[in-house]
């Protein structure tokens, strides 16, 4: 944890300008994960029409924060640490910005089925994105916390949506082969799912990178070495 | 208070134990133990008073001609100690040579400011002083830009060049370790770059160890790096393990800009 | 109001200081003035060339200018060495807070403040009677050679009273040498010797001359050290080894202002010759100017 600040207080100020703006995105690509889910369950088509434009939110969010970035390192020049920290802020944006478009492809898919009638009560996904959120929400706070702990508890939770993930791939399959009618809102449903999953997968990216800044070694892709 | 030395499986041109130096009863630096490495460059970074100019001194023996400096410990270049009795030191000022912060060249002919450590070694034979005044101004990437005027004054040249010129000078003696003590800090950007430029190349042939308070210098410029606080050697090791996860607090606290 | 008076006391010192100044021009035009008027019309060649007659009345100075020249050019060659050597001593090797350097230090300073006359005593008591006499009983079995007023002694004296100037004028010099250059020089692998005689002493050397012909110019006007210990009024020839006596330009002034036989037929003589010991003194100061502004102009950066 660090305590000591920045001799310069200006500079000092400015990462924790950074820290609060990659808070807020996070917080919105939350919202919209919520909201999607929300005019899944209730049939929303308006809720979900609103999530995709709230996508322009994200964005501008992403080009700011590249800005702000960009910004540091060349007047800055930072190093061990603060560079740690700067360049990993870019990457966690883009991550960031792509669990955005997944949750908007969410209600682009929801708007396809809120014709429809439900296929089954929905369980399993509204348990995995509950999930996906938390995780999210928690990698981002242990990112800013530079908090390890907290870190490795999300890369330990994704083993469990991916196993979700599997159950609902299964059960809607078996859904499919019952019945052609059902492939419709099935498939619809299977991409919900591969895509909470993902969004699963961008926050574990988060927590290892939290790792990396932190400790400084680099815990992605062990298989590679 | 010895910090961990990376292990260098390059050779080693100079090797500190325990180096401590006194100015008077007040200890100034050390014990300080250190390897470093032939051929590579390796900056001395820290706040100023932190002892990485005495270290750096300390190296050529030239803190003895500080009155009241004593130095305990023990230094080896290439092996051979360069403390001790009966070991000269003028002898040992040709073997690490040294260039300082502001260009000090002598009020001589720019030929006569490269010949003099030639000349004063002895060497008569005037076409090998030329040719090696030609090399040496070669090798400090001055002599395309002095080769029409060798015998005008040596003060009539540039900031920049005036401080090539003490580089070639150095190198004139072919030393085997060249030492620099913040050789850019009086220099604009463009010398600056000139000067690094020049030591990159300067390592192919020479170990360097540069002293500097520019940070960014030191990570350009430099494959190890040790930082020194108040006296003590804090962390040593390559340059980019430095500049990207160092190990010590007080290392991060210091090239992050968070001391107080 | 504040702004007026300011500027008054601003031009008040501007003109009290300029007044000063010309003080200084108007009395150096005045000695000037009163010795060229009286003297040129008798400074002719036959005047520098010949030797003085009928008692002075008559004749030139010639063998004046002759011994005060031999006895500026044997008081260098003492006192240059000398004074040179303990100034590179004192400023390049000694501990400057030694004991020994601050004696030395004490000592050069308090040899400075001693008159003149003293050292023509000092001369006297130990040049002629200590050590001439000593040479006397060693070398010539008790015959007065060396035990009397001598060109050699009176060298020597004028060298020791010159002595403080060489010495601070050469640590002055050597002073002004940077340090870097030292250090430079050391760093090459070069020991104390070599830097101080490559490195430092050209650097010092247009310092060194000046200071060095400062003193000549001095010992070529003092009297009262050689009062008794070589210089003479009249000699029938010139001075031809170190143990003669000379004739000096000051002292002959001395005499003919103070034991002339004639005062009117030796005024014409005495102006005559005080013009000469003058212009002697301003081309020596004029030298020294010249070979300093020479060898800075050298060092600076022209080609050599």
């Amino acid at each position: 944890m660090d305590t000591r600040q920045h001799t310069d207080r200006e500079y000092e100020q400015e990462l924790g300008h950074l820290r609060e703006q990659l808070l807020v995105m996070g917080s919105r690509v939350e919202e919209i994960i919520g909201g999607s889910m929300r005019a899944l369950m209730e049939r929303d088509a308006s809720l979900a029409e609103r999530m995709i434009e709230s996508d322009r939110t994200i964005d501008r969010l992403e080009v700011e924060l590249d800005g702000q970035c960009m910004q540091i390192l060349a007047r800055r020049q930072p190093v061990a640490s603060d560079l740690r920290f700067i360049t990993l802020v870019l990457k966690v944006v883009t991550d960031l910005e792509r669990m955005g478009d997944l949750a908007v492809n969410i209600s682009e898919r929801v708007l396809e089925l809120t014709g429809e009638v439900p296929l089954k009560p929905y369980v399993d996904l509204p348990r995995m994105a509950i999930e996906a959120q938390s995780m999210l929400r928690d990698a981002l706070d242990a990112f800013v916390a530079k908090d390890v702990e907290r870190a490795r508890q999300v890369i330990d939770r994704d083993q469990m949506v991916d196993d979700l993930y599997g159950q609902v791939f299964r059960e809607l399959l078996t859904y499919m082969m019952e019945n052609s009618k059902n492939v419709y809102r099935a498939t619809r449903l299977q991409s919900i799912a591969k895509y909470l999953e993902r969004i699963g997968d961008h926050a574990t990216n988060l927590a290892e990178m939290v790792v990396f800044m932190v400790k400084g070694s680099d815990i992605r892709h062990p298989d590679s070495r | 208070m010895d910090a961990a030395a990376s292990a260098t499986p390059t050779p080693i041109s100079l090797s500190v134990r325990d180096l401590s130096v006194f100015y008077g009863p007040k200890r100034a630096l050390g014990p300080v133990s250190m390897d470093i490495a032939e051929k590579h460059v390796t900056a001395l970074i820290g706040p100023s008073g932190c002892g990485k100019s005495t270290f750096l001194r300390s190296l050529n023996r030239m803190n003895e001609l500080i009155l009241g400096c004593r130095v305990e410990g023990e230094v080896t270049l290439s092996g051979q100690p360069i403390y001790g009795p009966g070991v000269d030191a003028v002898a040992v000022r040709r073997r690490v040579g040294m260039v300082f912060q502001k260009s000090n060249p002598f009020p001589k002919s720019i030929f006569d400011n490269v010949a003099y450590g030639l000349r004063i070694g002895g060497l008569r034979d005037r076409s090998e002083v030329a040719g090696r005044v030609e090399r040496a101004l070669g090798h400090a990437a001055l002599w395309d830009e002095v080769k029409e005027r060798l015998n005008e004054s040596a003060l009539g040249l540039s900031g920049g060049q005036q401080q090539r010129l003490c580089i070639a000078r150095a190198l004139a003696v072919e030393p085997e370790v060249l030492l620099m003590d913040e050789p850019a800090s009086a220099l604009d950007p463009i010398a600056t770059a000139h000067i690094e430029e020049l030591i990159h190349e300067l390592a192919h042939d020479y170990t360097v160890v540069i002293v500097t308070h520019n940070m960014q210098q030191a990570a350009r410029v430099s494959d190890h790096t040790a930082f020194f606080y108040m006296g003590d050697l804090v962390e040593f090791d390559r340059t980019n393990v430095i500049f990207t996860r160092p190990a010590q607090p007080r290392t991060e606290d210091y090239i992050t800009g968070r001391f107080g | 109001m504040r702004a007026g008076r300011r500027r008054i006391g601003d031009a008040a010192l501007a003109l009290g200081t300029g007044l000063c100044a010309l003080l200084v021009l108007a009395i150096l035009a005045v000695i000037l003035g009163d010795v060229a008027i009286h003297g040129t019309p008798h400074l002719t060649l036959g005047f520098l060339t010949q030797a003085p007659r009928d008692g002075m009345t008559a004749g030139g100075i010639f063998p004046a200018i002759f011994g005060t020249v031999a006895l500026v050019v044997l008081m260098s060659l003492a006192v240059l060495p000398a004074g040179v050597a303990t100034a590179i001593y004192l400023s390049e090797y000694a501990n400057p807070s030694g004991r020994l350097t601050r004696l030395v230090r004490v000592a050069v300073n308090n040899l400075a403040g001693v008159p003149s006359i003293v050292f023509g005593l000092f001369g006297l008591g130990f040049f002629v009677q200590f050590v001439g006499v000593g040479i006397d009983k060693v070398l010539y079995g008790g015959d007065r050679v060396y035990g009397q007023p001598a060109l050699v002694w009176a060298a020597l004296t004028m060298a020791v009273l010159t002595l403080p100037v060489v010495i601070v004028a050469t640590e002055e010099a050597l002073a002004a040498v940077p340090r870097e250059h030292r250090l430079a020089s050391a760093a090459l692998g070069a020991t104390r010797f070599e830097t101080v005689l490559r490195v430092v002493l050209p650097q010092a050397m247009p310092g060194i001359l000046t200071g060095t012909i400062l003193a000549i110019s001095r010992g070529a006007g003092e009297v009262a050290p050689i009062l008794f210990v070589g210089a003479a009024y009249f000699l029938p020839k010139l001075p031809t080894s170190p143990h003669d006596q000379f004739m000096h330009l000051g002292y002959h002034v001395y005499v003919l202002s103070t034991q002339s036989p004639d005062v009117d037929a030796t005024r014409p003589i005495l102006y005559a010759t005080v013009l000469v010991l003058l212009m002697l003194t301003f081309a020596l100061n004029f030298t020294a100017v010249l070979v300093r502004s020479r060898m800075r102009r050298r060092h600076a950066g022209v080609a050599a």
